[in-house]
């Protein structure tokens, strides 16, 4: 694909950029200005375009006014303190959710953690071309190196790993779900179990795995967050200038060397606005999490503890909701979109330095 | 320009699209000739039933649609006070104020009743683990926390009780189920019933929870040591162990249909035909036993939509019933179908 982008881009505005271009195209009215028809229709294009890019923008503050408009009598009533309590009981109307914000973070930076170690891993074997000067020497070995379909292999299995990880992207969240509580849960369980009963005076350890809990369900997060960031940090690696991996190695680094050092480095701004993304898709998740994390309103810091999320807690509480609970609900959303909008709009602007930051070096 | 025609094109396709669906969602109801399609909502828990029911009235009358989704009992009166629906299905039934904001009036029917059990996962416990009232209040209340608990061995002399943790399995959404049993637990806890209280969803003192009664089931079936509280139906269709439990009369009873029937034959219906359950005394009577009501306007504009409404209740309540036992449900008592069937009169 990078190969092809340049080119591409610059052929685009000039293929179907004006009218004037077009009509040269074809011999027999070359001099022909273009008829009204094509002015009404060009002009209605650009129109509708800009109708449908602003009613998108219309859609957004739309959706957050409602929501807020819901919001507002629960807003009143619990203020402040809907943020610090603990307790959501409909039945006694009282509403906290410090438990789900708690949660919420807990569960996304935890699999935000182990997601970037292997989205990164992915990466960098992705983008440095290990499989091929593997596979390659293999080829070479055996003599099909010079041979037509086999000489291709490298990339296709490069390729095909790329699609295979960005594929896991596609799968409902309702299926993550399910294979955590019969997969993940029963994995990790004789590993929690001893960690509880050998070090559970560390706080990370302390209760024991009750079936659902944070750790199953940051590690089905972190599989759910590994395209986002493998595929964002491998452009970002892949976008590292030649020059610069040309003067790494004419200065003698070792190929480790030139990638921790040089390479990890300066992507390090895209690497970090890809986890950032992640982080974004980790907050909202919402099916999976209700089905792992256990849906009890319990702050700790151990691993193995059930959690709430308030992606969550809303998918649980709405159906059956009234009055003052609906006001409630809409207030923790208010809350979630607080949070990942301003985790989206920090991704988005260091993902712009980092585009403006490479700029000065191509 | 063939794009620009062809985005335009479309987005009046849509906008014709979802208009007209949209006017097919308001009145509920689509008539084409002579067909009726009927829009319902409700409870989960006799949704089994009912789906079954209205495929077969389907077939025997073509001409009559029925779509019920289980949206779940709140959804389902919040639904039917807004007029959306030609139907709910409660398992809390109505309470008087919410009936109050229905002006066409409400018609309150009792369709079918069903237990609700505690299910657990103890590998090497007896088959059928006995719960006397304050074990299960206990373990609910999150003070019993281990199997071999005195509480619980007292009731099963010579039964080997590991010493595992218990993990206590709730809903984590609102629900009918809950509702049902969270009233048992206040009828026969006074701790209960000033702590959590009886509700479609309350603040569970332990535990972790799962989503509908799949959810509660896997997460039972999955963790050593779990016990929660499910639809009979649900527990017997996918074979797990339920507990024994000690009812109003200190006496151990097995969940079934036999043990159903008695706690039902316990109460009589009120002329409102609104009757909870909450501990039924009898010697042979199961403890947790509801049950659920349909729910309908008392006057319907099309005629009809009321005749159609009427014919489909008197099938579930005379051919319906046999269904039932299949699906895990009580049939209603004799008497209660005479009563139900005699308040049909009061659609018109």
């Amino acid at each position: 694909m990078s190969v092809v982008g340049p080119g591409m881009a610059q052929e685009i505005p000039a293929a179907g950029g004006s009218v004037s271009v077009m009509t040269q195209s074809s011999a027999h009215d070359i001099s022909q200005p273009p008829s009204t028809f094509d002015i009404i229709s060009d002009r209605a294009f650009r129109r509708s375009t800009l109708i449908i890019a602003w009613f998108v923008v219309a859609l957004m503050f739309w959706l957050v006014g409602s929501i807020g408009k819901q919001a507002m009598p629960a807003v009143r009533a619990y203020g402040w303190s809907f943020l610090t309590g603990s307790t959501w009981d409909a039945n006694k109307e009282v509403f906290g959710i410090l438990p789900a914000i708690t949660g919420t973070m807990y569960s996304s930076v935890l699999g935000l953690f182990i997601g970037t170690m292997f989205g990164l891993a992915i990466a960098i074997f992705l983008s440095e071309g290990f499989l091929s000067s593997g596979l390659e020497a293999v080829l070479k070995a055996v003599g099909l190196d010079e041979t037509r379909p086999w000489s291709a292999l490298p990339d296709r299995l490069e390729d095909l790993l790329k699609v295979t990880v960005e594929l896991l992207a596609a799968i409902p969240s309702v299926v993550y779900g399910l294979w955590g509580i019969f997969v993940v849960i029963p994995l990790v369980r004789p590993s929690a179990d001893w960690l509880h009963g050998h070090l559970g005076w560390i706080p990370f350890f302390k209760t024991s795995l009750s079936g659902p809990g944070l750790l199953p369900a940051s590690i089905v997060l972190a599989i759910m967050v590994l395209p986002t960031i493998s595929a964002i940090s491998r452009d970002a690696l892949v976008a590292v200038p030649p020059k610069m991996r040309e003067a790494a190695f004419g200065m003698g680094a070792t190929r480790w060397e030139a990638i921790l050092a040089i390479f990890v480095p300066t992507a390090a701004t895209g690497i970090f606005g890809a986890v950032i993304l992640g982080f974004g898709r980790a907050l909202g998740e919402t099916m999976a999490l209700a089905m792992l994390a256990g849906n009890a309103n319990v702050i700790s810091w151990s691993l193995f503890s059930p959690a709430n999320t308030l992606a969550a807690l809303l998918a649980n509480h709405f159906p059956e909701a009234d009055a003052i609970e609906v006001g409630a609900l809409m207030y923790a959303a208010l809350v979630l979109l607080g949070i990942t909008l301003v985790v989206n709009v920090v991704g988005t602007l260091i993902l712009q330095r980092a585009d403006a930051s490479l700029k000065g070096l191509r | 320009m063939k794009i620009a025609m062809g985005a335009s094109l479309s987005i009046a396709l849509l906008l014709c699209a979802s208009l007209g669906a949209r006017s097919l969602d308001r009145g509920g109801v689509a008539i084409a000739a002579d067909n009726i399609t009927l829009q319902g909502t409700g409870a989960t828990f006799p949704a089994p039933l009912y789906q079954k029911w209205f495929a077969e009235y389907n077939k025997l009358h073509p001409e009559v649609q029925i779509n019920y989704q289980a949206l779940g009992s709140g959804a389902g009166v919040k639904q039917f006070q807004q007029g959306l629906v030609n139907f709910g299905a409660s398992d809390a039934a109505m309470t008087d104020d919410e009936m109050s904001k229905v002006k066409d009036g409400v018609v309150l029917l009792p369709m079918t009743a069903g237990s609700i059990v505690l299910s657990y996962n103890l590998p090497d416990a007896p088959a059928e683990l006995k719960l006397s009232r304050d074990a299960y209040v206990g373990i609910f209340l999150g003070k019993i926390k281990q199997w071999d608990d005195p509480a619980i061995a007292k009731a099963n002399p010579g039964a080997k009780l590991p010493r595992t943790p218990i993990t206590v399995v709730t809903r984590s959404d609102g629900s009918g189920t809950t509702f049902v049993f969270t009233t048992h637990l206040s009828a026969i806890s006074p701790e209960w019933k000033a702590g959590p209280g009886a509700g479609k969803s309350v603040n569970f003192p332990a535990g972790v929870a799962g989503k509908g009664n799949p959810g509660v089931t896997a997460l039972i079936k999955q963790t050593p040591g779990a016990i929660g509280y499910v639809e009979y139906g649900y527990a017997k269709q996918t074979g797990m162990p339920m507990a024994v439990l000690e009812n109003h009369n200190g006496k151990y009873v097995k969940a079934d249909l036999e043990s159903g029937k008695n706690a039902l034959a316990t109460v009589q219906l009120p002329a409102d035909l609104r009757a909870w359950i909450p501990d039924p005394a009898g010697d042979d009577a199961y403890p947790i036993v509801t049950y659920t009501w349909l729910l309908c306007y008392k006057k319907y504009q099309d005629p009809k939509i009321a005749q159609a409404i009427k014919s489909v209740v008197q099938y579930g309540l005379t051919d319906g019933q046999k269904d039932s036992v299949d699906l895990g449900y009580i049939p209603l008592p004799p008497g209660v179908v005479t009563v139900v069937t005699k308040a049909l009169d009061q659609i018109s």
